[in-house]
């Protein structure tokens, strides 16, 4: 099978690679690029652990294929954090012990992003519903909830 | 398997018609690519459509709404013109999935893939909707109601593509509504699947109805005598009753771990009501 050449964005960066058709995109990012942060939970689209933004939509980078980041701007959980400075989601979400044994971690971080790039303000319920698509088997998701909430507080300026 | 990016309708077309099998076009890819991982399954050729000019766009003209093969229903979402002119068909597109989902997933992905428990096709019937294929002959239209021919089966001809949805505008004092039975509050596969739209007389009264019945059946079904129970009501508890029961026996459902078939049948009646109610107050009815 021959390969597909791609040129995309990635985290700001210009990058490309050769894949197979029939490759998705997380399986560029884990296996070409060496993005690992990005996770495979069931390759279904039913997890969320592979979240990755995609021209400004949260997507399931398993539902991807690679040859369609051609063109696109992508963002992962690698260029979440200002260098050694992290994002106020991932200070609050070790703040509130939001994670345990991390799998789903990085899928909320980018999907909670998403949320707060277009709704700094949401409601428990928004949130809640927003998030339903990332699946955790170990928090029982409420200390997701409190700190996404608390972080959209923090960066909203309404509390340090 | 091959994968093709083409720039115009006519090559997309072009590869479609002339691939030996198992070739298939590419939107969200939500349906596509899930199929994609599972045993048996082969895709010789899958064919990217996002990159022809217009397959992202909703365009609102004078008289019609186009929604492209490629928009993500999300995006229906957020465009408050189509939000305010047919919020019933939106809500439906907005039920499909996850947030992850949404991002990516189509109504006219979800027109195709033909599942009988589609949320958005029956809001689509209701609402008259109608596709727009685009073949080696040329364009043609066609009602939504007769897109899908059974599960995972549809009319579309070797190398036609649903190219976009077209929706007229809404008629004066009309409204419309989608509303789904699953056993949990979200992303789930509809159990009863039921889209309505109403369009009232001066006086208040129902002149026409459309009633769509999704999951109770291998395709849509279009409920026309449930309809005719409300046409000149003003939903008056004997009209709906009537109408409840026309679609309990318009539902052929078959029995499956989501649902019985009286279930079922039962629950197409009593979402119809409610969905009915939802569109009487969309058209502004009281
Ligand atoms: S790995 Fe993509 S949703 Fe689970
Ligand atoms: S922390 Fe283990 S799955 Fe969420």
């Amino acid at each position: 099978m021959s390969s597909i050449a791609v040129s995309t964005t990635i985290n700001g960066d210009d990058v490309e690679f050769l894949c197979r058709a029939d490759e998705t995109l997380l399986d560029v990012l884990r296996n070409r690029l060496g993005l690992l942060g990005a996770k495979e939970g069931c390759g279904t689209g039913d997890c969320g652990a592979c979240s990755t933004i995609v021209d400004g939509r949260v997507v399931c980078s398993c539902l991807v294929l690679g040859a369609e980041a051609e063109g696109r701007t992508i963002e992962t959980i690698e260029g979440m954090a200002n260098g050694s400075e992290l994002h106020p989601l991932q200070a609050k979400f070790i703040e509130h012990a939001a994670l345990q044994c991390g799998i789903c971690t990085p899928g909320f971080l980018i999907a909670a992003k998403a949320l707060l790039d277009v709704n700094p303000e949401p409601t428990e319920e928004e949130i809640r519903y927003w998030l339903a698509g990332n699946l955790c088997r170990c928090t029982g998701y409420d200390k997701i909830v409190r700190a996404v909430q608390d972080a959209a507080l923090e960066m909203r300026g309404e509390r340090a | 398997m091959r994968y093709e990016r083409p720039e115009t309708i006519v090559q997309a077309t072009h590869l479609l018609a002339e691939a030996d099998s198992n070739a298939f076009v590419l939107a969200g890819g939500t349906d596509l690519l899930v199929k994609m991982q599972s045993d048996g399954f082969e895709a010789d050729l899958v064919v990217d459509i996002k990159s022809i000019a217009g397959m992202g766009d909703v365009v609102e003209a004078d008289d019609t709404f186009v929604i492209g093969a490629g928009v993500p229903c999300a995006a229906l979402g957020e465009n408050d013109a189509l939000v305010a002119a047919w919020p019933g068909v939106v809500e439906a597109a907005n039920l499909i999935g996850s947030t992850q989902i949404q991002g990516r997933c189509t109504v006219v992905g979800n027109l195709c893939n033909a599942s009988p428990a589609a949320d958005s096709v029956p809001a689509l019937v209701a609402a008259g909707a109608k596709a727009k294929i685009a073949g080696l002959g040329g364009t043609r239209m066609a009602d939504v109601l007769d897109i899908p021919t059974g599960p995972g089966k549809t009319s579309l001809k070797k190398g036609e593509i649903v190219e976009a949805i077209v929706l007229d505008k809404p008629l004066a004092r009309s409204g419309d509504a989608y509303l789904r039975f699953i056993p949990r509050t979200e992303m789930d596969i509809a159990v009863v699947g039921v889209g309505i739209n109403l369009v009232l007389d001066e006086g208040g009264a129902v002149q026409s109805a459309r009633i769509a019945l999704g999951a109770v059946g291998p395709t849509v079904i279009l409920a026309e005598d449930a309809a005719q129970a409300l046409v000149g009501s003003k939903l008056e508890e004997t009209a709906l009753d009537v109408m409840a029961a026309a679609c309990s026996a318009a539902s052929h459902p078959i029995d499956d771990k989501r649902g019985t078939v009286e279930f079922r049948k039962q629950i197409a009646g009593v979402l119809a009501r409610r969905a009915a109610r939802i569109a009487f107050d969309r058209a502004g009815g009281n």
